[in-house]
């Protein structure tokens, strides 16, 4: 522990992972005094199919689901269209689970009161939204893209585009928190979360597809981006398992 | 056929502007007769209290959830009922616990103290120390039910594989 101010940016890939981040990830330093430290409990088998909260329409509003949409004028940026499908591992849909999402303006500024990045509010963007999916498992959102912004973490460095996602799921063990990207960001390889998923084939798993058939013409460019609520929870880190 | 699962990011600093927008931290009505406030600090490994963070409380049973962000003093807080038991084990509710520096989201329980016998045979607490079982039952104080969360340290909360 004492050497994680100089460790690495970004660690080697590792495939062991696989899916699985690396929860200490020492180059994202906020791991440091927060990660578990001790073995996680393996809880009974039976655990594991408990189902998790339902939510109805009642939960959602009027343009919720389009955040280009809850204010008088339009928002700044690059309007933009995300689809998917929130599926088991078995690849069966999810139907009418809650996706949540948040995110920062065309400027890169979330609209908090704790972010002082100098890069201006947009008065027609809260950068919130949420969607029950449908029967096939599709959700869908109108939004902008959000832009990049700078942290503290290291010198220089900057967050990659990305949409914060939350997705309840069935079970309640499945219930996920995670963040979507955009195909081609040159911030990648500069990234420590993103970086704390280990298996390169595993980040490919959180980057949008970029699709001109989704592309609503003089209106919105369309990425599609699935998401797949599996099961976790062996008890051992997976180098362990290797 | 069995699909890679979506792998986990953190829910960073700013997650209130989407998760927190309505108060959704009542699993019971206030005038309930059996209500009660469970409040709790979230503390991290130096000690200090984790302003940014989110706990969520599920009912299993009863099919009641609920969730609370963290305030300036890392302070959560609900209003519950207990839950009823399933068998063969103690009340309790499921936790999750999320923040800014966990790239993915603790799983935690917490029961309640005035269930002594239950909690005695509960298969899950009592297949720990007494140190751990001691970090997932909340205190009586003040009419209330208070359990701190600590993410690191030698009085760790105990975190289950998920």
């Amino acid at each position: 522990m004492a050497a994680i101010d100089d460790s690495p940016i970004v660690l080697p890939d590792d495939p062991n992972f696989g899916p699985e981040v690396q929860a200490d990830y020492p180059g994202y330093r906020s791991t440091r005094w927060r990660a578990a430290n001790r073995p996680l409990v393996t809880l009974p088998e039976e655990f594991h199919d408990l189902m998790g909260p339902v939510f109805g329409h009642d939960a959602i509003e009027e343009n919720d689901n389009d955040l280009t949409r809850q204010h008088e004028g339009a928002p700044l940026g690059e309007r933009i269209t995300i689809t998917g499908r929130v599926l088991d591992d078995e690849g069966r849909p999810v139907r009418n689970t809650l996706v949540e999402i948040w995110q920062a303006n065309a400027a890169g500024r979330y609209k908090h009161e704790v972010d002082q990045h100098p890069a201006p509010l947009d008065p027609n963007f809260s950068g919130a939204g949420r969607t029950l999916t449908d029967d096939d498992g599709r959700y869908h959102f109108v939004t902008i893209k959000p832009g990049s912004y700078p942290w503290g973490n290291h010198e220089n460095a900057w967050r990659p585009n990305h949409v914060h996602f939350s997705v309840f799921g069935r079970e309640f063990t499945r219930r996920l928190v995670t963040q979507m990207y955009f195909p081609g960001d040159p911030l990648f390889e500069f990234d420590p979360i993103f970086h704390s998923v280990r298996d390169p084939k595993a980040r490919e798993l959180l980057v949008a597809r970029f699709d001109l058939s989704l592309t609503q013409p003089e209106w919105a460019l369309g990425f599609s981006w699935d998401i797949v609520l599996g099961r976790g929870g062996s008890g051992t880190t997976p180098m362990e398992d290797a | 056929m069995s699909l890679p699962r979506t792998p986990s990011q953190t829910v960073g600093p700013y997650f209130a502007i989407g998760l927190s927008r309505r108060p959704e931290n009542e699993l019971a009505a206030r005038n309930d007769p059996g209500a009660l406030t469970l409040v709790g600090e979230l503390i991290d490994g130096q000690g200090n209290p984790v302003p940014d963070g989110m706990v969520e409380a599920w009912d299993s049973v009863g099919g009641r959830w609920g969730r609370s962000g963290t305030d300036a003093d890392g302070r959560f807080t609900f209003v519950v009922t207990k839950p009823e038991a399933r068998p063969g084990e103690a009340p309790r509710l499921d936790v999750l616990v999320f923040a800014r520096g966990l790239l993915r989201h603790q799983l935690t329980r917490v029961y309640f103290p005035d269930e002594a016998d239950a909690n005695a045979a509960d298969p899950v607490l009592s297949a720990l120390g007494d140190a751990d079982r001691a970090t997932l039952v909340a205190e009586g104080e003040d009419g209330a039910l208070r359990w701190d969360i600590r993410l690191q340290g030698d009085r760790a909360t105990v975190f289950f594989a998920h």
